[in-house]
């Protein structure tokens, strides 16, 4: 599979799921499980990639520059600072500690 | 309902303030999307066909961190991620209204934040001024920032000394954090980046993400932890 048939085929499919939106029954919403397990996927998929992001370094499992960065991104969330502003915090606290404990 | 309805102007208002603002976070899209691996034409296609911040970011993740050969679980991961716009989707079809080429139009623009500035508006027309605006600002911004993104990321070389892996993280925490208002989705979000995690070591790169994805079916099927069953 070359990277042109993994970009084509996904973007195909995640355009295909808002489309089918628009030629489904209304009625598909009403019920409750669909809904609900639709919502809970992308809270699973989000919390995972924080996860995998923050920690995983190839296929290790890594403590480095990213948690505090990401700890400190969790606390401007709560406190409502603009996203942009929270993830050029989060860079910027990476790249510091890094430049000053070179590993990290 | 005339032009001067104040009701237009707080959905203009609100489409170009959440619209440039995400705009603007294309740029770490493009540079991050380069540095994973992908040329700046690949990058572009996805701003352009996907249009979902939150799939392509998932995308380029996995591929990171696995290479072309993680390709099946990168696709995977950015359509699971994709069908919340499913019912973004549904929700929006009775305010975009009849047509066929208008549908269409609107289901490519279908994502968290045209479906979010319209449903908070009052009237029907402000409910369609603000998904238009706001979709159309982010499609022709996010595309733009992507391009440049890219470029930069280009010149930047190793992201990792600007810290921009940890800004993706920080980027899917701000996808999380509005989500996270009730008792299920929290358990939820703590187990599966859990699984995820501890999965990493064990699993080709992109299969932990896909399988932390069955904690939601789970505890979705079952309604552990939810607040009301209606």
């Amino acid at each position: 599979m070359t990277l042109w048939n993994i970009v084509l085929l996904a973007s195909v499919a995640v355009l295909a799921l808002k489309l089918a939106g628009y030629f489904v029954p209304e009625s598909f919403l009403e019920k409750p499980t669909p809904s609900r397990v639709a919502n809970l996927l992308t809270v699973a998929l989000l919390a995972a990639l924080i996860g995998v992001q923050t920690f995983a370094s190839g296929q290790a499992v890594v403590i480095d520059a990213r948690l505090p960065a990401v700890l400190l991104a969790g606390v401007l969330f709560a406190l409502r600072v603009p996203f942009i502003i929270v993830l050029i915090a989060a860079a910027g606290t990476a790249a510091l500690l890094r430049f000053f404990f070179p590993g990290m | 309902m005339s032009a001067a309805d104040p009701a237009d102007g707080i959905a203009i208002r609100a489409s170009l303030s959440v619209g440039i603002a995400v705009s603007a976070y294309g740029l770490s899209f493009g540079a991050l999307s380069v540095a994973s691996g992908l040329d700046i034409w690949q990058t572009s296609v996805l701003s352009l066909l996907m249009f979902s911040g939150g799939s392509q970011f998932a995308l380029i993740g996995v591929i990171a961190a696995g290479g072309a050969a993680a390709g099946p679980a990168a696709i995977g991961a950015a359509t699971l991620l994709g069908a919340r716009n499913t019912l973004y989707a549904i929700r929006m079809s009775p305010v975009i209204g009849p047509g066929w080429l208008k549908r269409f139009l609107a289901g490519w623009i279908t994502i968290d934040e045209s479906t979010a500035v319209s449903i908070s508006q009052s009237s029907l027309r402000s409910q369609r001024i603000g998904f238009w605006m706001t979709g159309l600002i982010i499609f022709v911004g996010w595309n733009l920032t992507t391009l440049l993104g890219a470029f930069l990321g280009d010149l930047l070389g190793d992201v990792r000394q600007y810290g921009l892996d940890a800004a993706a993280a920080a980027a899917f925490l701000g996808l999380l954090w509005p989500r996270l208002r009730a008792l299920q989705p929290v358990v939820v979000a703590v187990a599966a980046a859990v699984v995820a995690t501890v999965l990493t070591p064990w699993l080709p790169p992109g299969l932990p993400i896909l399988a932390a994805a069955s904690v939601a079916v789970i505890v979705g099927l079952a309604d552990w932890w939810g607040r009301d069953r209606s």
